[in-house]
């Protein structure tokens, strides 16, 4: 039997790191024992597969109980593909967020914003056969959070992504050029290489903007790529 | 050469994709022995984490259109989490090896940068004493906390200790 091609390990400084103090909340959740490599076999190369007729999409966030939310309406669109330049098709992509003003519809949520009854937040949808999505939404606000004193979190989209197989699965935030809580959020900067936070700021479109109607914004996904650790450039 | 995307945590308002009908594998009509497996996710000082997305995926058997292979469960106020799916076979492993009967999980919670992965196998099945995955943890209490124990029929339990004492054994995915 052919051994599956395993997912390359990630390139070194692209992944936060569990253990990151400044976001007080990985202190009693990281572990302390070193994480254990081993090869992966086909439970870890192959991946969940959704029916799209038992996952309905949700591509637009923009409208609930048949009015149009409040707030600055965008279309969030790109393509997702692997490090090895091949579109990733019809895989499941999911995103929440909070609303306008930077509250989202759950009960946990007790920042002292209002709700809005015409946004809800979730989204899903599958990529096309090129691993193209699009979402239609509302440009979320930034929130309160308690991880240190006046600290806010930047705006933000969180994203779900599944890919072909399951060491791929993608769990991330979008977030929005020019924020100036960026440079102050320890999530955001838990990233070490600063170019690989930087492939978290979607980029502003005016290609994919429609007149009168919302600001476009593209953000692209790359997957884990399959085979040995190509040569790095030093 | 692209670079893959980084993670972010999941953070505490995911039960926005929360559809708890996903910890139902058996949803759709498929066919096989069902089972129930239950669970607690703790932090390090023995607490229960109270926001964990906990996941599943599963090999075998192969995922079709009545069996996703994959499901997501909330963790409750008490650390708690259940699924019902079909009991997994044996998948090939690398070379002539076989592996166990076993699922993966993935561990999402606020406070995870980026998911935890692990493996739950079944105890008491004799193909786990040749498991390579099994056989590369050398200590029997590690190995251990791979290992779901049965409670009531049909019916397996595995807590997920992300830290300190019991720790469970996680991957470098």
């Amino acid at each position: 039997m052919n051994d599956p091609l395993p997912f390359r390990p990630a390139a070194k400084g692209t992944q936060p790191l569990h253990d990151t103090p400044a976001y007080g909340s990985t202190s009693k959740r990281h572990p302390n024992a070193p994480l254990l490599a081993f090869a992966h076999t086909l439970t870890e190369t192959t991946g969940p597969r959704f029916a799209p007729a038992h996952f309905p999409a949700l591509a637009d966030l923009s409208v609930a109980r048949g009015k149009s939310a409040l707030g600055e309406r965008i279309i969030v669109a790109g393509r997702v593909m692997d490090e090895d330049g091949r579109a990733v098709p019809n895989t499941m992509v999911e995103i929440w967020q909070a609303n306008a003003a930077g509250r989202y519809d759950h009960p946990n949520d007790q920042h002292d914003a209002p709700l809005d009854p015409h946004f809800h937040g979730e989204g899903r949808v599958f990529t096309d056969a090129e691993g193209r999505y699009r979402f239609t939404t509302i440009k979320p606000g930034a929130y309160p959070w308690r991880n240190h004193p006046n600290a806010w979190r930047p705006n933000h989209i969180h994203f779900s992504l599944f890919g072909t197989g399951f060491a791929q699965r993608l769990i991330t935030q979008m977030y929005f050029p020019g924020d100036p809580l960026l440079e102050r959020d320890p999530i955001f900067l838990a990233i070490p290489e600063r170019a690989a936070r930087e492939r978290l700021i979607a980029r502003f479109d005016l290609g994919l903007t429609e007149p009168e109607w919302a600001l476009g914004y593209r953000f692209d996904f790359v997957l884990r790529g399959r085979g040995a650790t190509p040569m790095e450039n030093t | 050469m692209p670079q893959a995307t980084s993670q972010q945590t999941i953070g505490p308002y995911w039960h926005l994709i929360l559809h708890p009908e996903w910890a139902d594998l058996t949803r759709f009509g498929a066919a096989g022995e069902q089972i129930t497996l239950t669970g607690r996710v703790i932090d390090g000082e023995g607490a229960p984490i109270m926001d964990a997305a906990v996941e599943i995926w599963q090999a075998d058997p192969p995922a079709d259109a009545h069996f996703p292979g994959f499901g997501r469960a909330p963790a409750d106020d008490a650390g708690r989490f259940r699924f019902v799916t079909l009991k997994p076979g044996p998948v090939p492993g690398r070379g002539n090896a076989w592996q166990a009967p076993h699922l993966a999980l993935a561990i999402h919670a606020r406070g995870l940068l980026r998911p935890l992965f692990t493996r739950l196998y079944f105890a008491g099945d004799p193909r786990n004493e040749a498991d390579p995955l099994l056989g590369a943890i050398a200590d029997p209490a590690r190995r251990a906390t791979l290992i779901a124990t049965p409670t009531a029929a049909a019916t397996w339990h595995l807590d997920i200790r992300l830290q300190g004492a019991g720790e469970t054994v996680f991957f470098d995915f």
